[in-house]
């Protein structure tokens, strides 16, 4: 995070730190290694790190589930207490620290989910990346509109348009590539219709973004009941996009097969977190749109154009998001379902916050939400009777924790939601 | 966006019209026309007739006019005989079912869209309904299901749950808004998945309200007979008390809102927060108040969908309602008659359609006409320019003749 600030700049930030953020992990290290590590389960785990055809394969892991349950218990407790140490020294927890926390607690879950079973690893890391590109991508388009100061809540939308246009042009042309062109054009048009009503017309962005979701939902449900599903060999059958190893790295053991055994869609989001952060954060482009969503009036007042500023950027998100819309249909099943996007565009509103603004932090916090969706369906079929309807809470959960302010101080472009009226 | 643009002198009769014309009742009303017609082209293009004679549309142009005005007609006229008036139908009972149908659909769509409004008309915005929604039936189909309670005491306490239910999940999200500052559309929609999980959790869990002799799928028992809404025209007709609870919503909303100390509060702080501040109001427990009786608003939606059926309930039983109280309080412009309108326009599109299937159109056209009402209604300019409306008035001819109207003694 770049919110480390030289001291004086903002005279007002606080100086005692809170430690809401120490207390909470506290108790997590608590909950972990007593529930899943003194009461845990004594069955054992096998760790499987990689796949039967993988290049390099490593033997399971063997080991008792509550001993992960204790070591990584004991692991949470000490990073509460380094926590603790640095709130009272006034700093912040850092964010990977937070990052860190949130895996080693998955892992003890997990261990404690598949005790007595096998745990595949490596396959519920691909599932997740596979489920987290759409999220990451809507929430980049996300992130890039909010920063310059418009709340985009048609990510869902976005979504949904996206992935009907890649699934639709994709198959009545025969051509994936020009569904997924189609697709974020689309998205991207839609975008405009936020940026136009939100930015010239001062329509309340909120109000308009719900309005364009309910619309498009409208839209693609009559069109998939009319059309789709009565001629959809023609026109809803597209296939997807070949899964294409990139050489060399799909062979690193574990974390090969699930991140570079992937399809295009996937590694244009691994292209765009990073260039998007590096434009945001590296140039003067960036600079520019960030002032637009910090404080419009002195953007304006060197001569950045506020509301042409605004325009792009949230048009070019559309872009984005329609990117992870067709993620969503030709980058992993293909057809188009009703309401296909289902409540992710939500999700990858969601997932900005908790990313806290940032490209990077976000594509974390998309990853914990794809984790959250291969969880529920993989821990149902190990242990039924454990309750899944919870662990598919967990990320909401966390996510209203966050925006209430007990982990660190999530704080939005001050600028966002408000329409700027030149003077 | 009119500054300057001053009302020229006109009669007062022109000053009228010109107010009605600017002003929100219609708009809403060209808006909702702007979206039937969208409606149409949406029913032409997917007409086979159309698209068939379209084919040689130069050559005979009248063929295609006549395939999309029959698309046209038949739409429409399944959608009126789906939620108004069946002319086609045998007996007369069949003939006013469609009506009754609109007013059960409508119930529920009313009382959540009286949540919604409440919370616009304090500056706040509730895209929480669905959540508020399920946690109010989640207790209401505890009491109906899992207790015990004498005729009539036992409806009436089912209903009360379910208000308070969700007043109690509402005034979460105010808590949380007046104590963090975090913005409660955020909050609401994490508050909806998290309804939605603990629902079916509740709903799986044979212990807690699953269904007694059930399956693997969540599903609670039908509610009791002693607490269900009893039907308001005999077994002929599903149409059931919880059409009344949402008229009773829609009086209460407009005394609250309109006449009461409360409803001024919230009225200022929606206004603008900061001079209620000053005026010595308490704007963080206003929020709180304000989210806790709209959700109380959306209670009465979930008493019609936990207390309204025969059968055992479904974790989906709060359908697209969350949303749709949001259009129905955009277009309602967030004052009572107009949800009660706006709400039995949404209501006769669900009713409608059956009948729609019936003639091969798709029932989902009414979310596209849905969709463009309210995107015309969300984006005022918009409509304004299509009808070439004029711009917001500033006279007030017809507030001050209602205010003579309706002030006793010498007005203001």
């Amino acid at each position: 995070m770049s919110t480390v600030v030289t001291p004086g700049l903002f005279s007002q930030v606080d100086v005692s730190v809170s430690k809401k953020t120490p207390y909470l992990m506290a108790a997590f290290a608590v909950f972990v290694l007593v529930a899943f590590g003194f009461a845990g389960k004594t069955e054992i785990v096998a760790f499987q790190w990689s796949k039967e055809d993988d290049l390099i394969h490593l033997p399971d892991f063997l080991v008792a589930s509550n001993v992960v349950g204790l070591v990584l218990g004991t692991v949470l407790v000490a990073i509460a207490v380094f926590s603790f140490v640095l709130a009272q020294r006034t700093r912040v927890t850092p964010l990977w620290l937070t990052l860190v926390f949130g895996l080693l607690a998955v892992v003890a879950l997990l261990a404690w989910l598949a005790a007595g079973n096998t745990l595949p690893f490596a396959f519920i890391l691909g599932n997740a990346v596979v489920l987290a590109v759409p999220l990451a991508l809507g929430a980049m388009g996300g992130i890039m509109s909010e920063r310059v100061g418009v709340v985009n809540i048609a990510i869902e939308g976005q979504l949904l348009t996206g992935a009907f246009l890649a699934a639709v042009v994709g198959s009545l042309t025969d051509n994936l590539y020009l569904g997924l062109i189609v697709a974020m054009i689309g998205a991207a048009l839609l975008s405009m219709v936020l940026a136009v009503f939100s930015i010239q017309y001062l329509v309340d962005q909120i109000i308009v973004g719900v309005v364009l979701n309910v619309l498009v939902l409208g839209i693609t449900n009559f069109l998939y009941a009319q059309w789709l599903s009565n001629d959809g060999q023609n026109s809803n059958f597209p296939g997807t996009f070949p899964i294409i190893p990139i050489p060399g790295l799909s062979a690193i053991p574990v974390i090969g097969p699930a991140l570079f055994e992937a399809r295009i869609t996937t590694y244009l989001a691994y292209v765009i977190i990073p260039v998007l952060w590096f434009i945001l954060f590296k140039t003067r482009l960036g600079l520019r749109a960030r002032s637009v969503g910090e404080h419009p009036l002195a953007a304006d007042t060197v001569g950045i154009n506020v509301a042409v500023t605004r325009f792009w950027w949230v048009a070019i998100g559309g872009l984005v998001a329609g990117l992870g819309g067709a993620a969503l249909t030709i980058g992993a099943v293909g057809a188009f379902g009703r309401n296909m996007s289902g409540g992710q565009g939500f999700i990858a509103l969601a997932v900005v916050i908790l990313g806290r603004w940032h490209p990077f932090s976000a594509a974390a916090a998309a990853l914990l939400f794809g984790f959250s969706i291969v969880l529920r369906i993989w821990a149902n079929q190990v242990s039924p009777g454990i309750p899944t309807d919870f662990i598919t809470i967990v990320p909401y959960v966390v996510t209203l924790i966050a925006v209430v302010g007990f982990v660190g101080r999530v704080r939005a472009p001050a600028a966002t939601g408000k329409p700027y009226i030149k003077g | 966006m009119s500054d300057g643009t001053e009302t020229p002198v006109v009669g007062r009769g022109a000053a009228v019209i010109r107010e009605i014309m600017s002003g929100g009742a219609a708009r809403a009303l060209l808006s909702v026309v702007a979206g039937f017609v969208i409606g149409a082209i949406f029913m032409v293009f997917s007409s086979e007739e159309f698209l068939a004679a379209a084919q040689y549309l130069t050559s005979r142009p009248a063929d295609a006019l006549g395939a999309a005005w029959t698309a046209i007609a038949e739409g429409y006229s399944a959608l009126f005989r789906g939620s108004i008036y069946n002319y086609t139908a045998a007996s007369f009972e069949a003939s006013i079912r469609p009506m009754t149908e609109t007013l059960r659909f409508a119930g529920p769509l009313i009382a959540s869209g009286l949540g919604v409004a409440l919370a616009f008309r304090v500056g706040l915005f509730n895209i929480g309904a669905s959540g508020q929604l399920l946690f109010g039936a989640l207790w209401a189909t505890w009491i109906s299901t899992r207790v015990e309670l004498p005729w009539g005491v036992h409806l009436v306490v089912a209903v009360l749950v379910a208000i308070l239910g969700a007043a109690a999940y509402g005034a979460v999200v105010g808590f949380l808004k007046a104590r963090t500052g975090a913005h409660e559309v955020i909050v609401t929609i994490m508050l909806n998945y998290i309804a939605a999980g603990i629902l079916t959790f509740f709903f799986r869990t044979p212990e807690l309200l699953r269904e007694v002799d059930g399956g693997g799928t969540p599903k609670s028992d039908a509610p009791a007979e002693s607490a269900q809404l009893p039907l308001l025209l005999g077994p002929e007709f599903t149409l059931h008390a919880g059409f009344i609870l949402a008229i009773v919503g829609v009086v209460v909303y407009w005394w609250l809102m309109e006449r009461s100390t409360i409803g001024f509060r919230f009225r200022m702080v929606g206004h603008n927060a900061d001079a209620a501040r000053t005026a010595g109001i308490n704007v963080e427990r206003t929020f709180v108040l304000a989210m806790a009786v709209s959700g109380a608003f959306v209670g009465l939606a979930a008493a019609n969908q936990a207390l309204g059926v025969r059968a055992g309930l479904t974790p989906d039983i709060d359908g697209t309602i969350g949303f749709d109280a949001i259009t129905v309080a955009l277009l309602g412009s967030s004052t009572a008659p107009g949800v009660l309108l706006a709400g039995l326009l949404f209501g006769a599109f669900k009713a409608g359609a059956p009948q729609m299937q019936v003639i091969g159109l798709s029932p989902e056209i009414t979310g596209v006409v849905q969709g463009f009402i309210v995107l015309f209604i969300a984006a005022p300019p918009l409509v304004r320019a299509i009808f070439r409306l004029p711009p917001p008035q500033k006279t007030t001819v017809i507030a001050d003749w209602w205010q003579k109207l309706t002030t006793k003694g010498d007005p203001k």
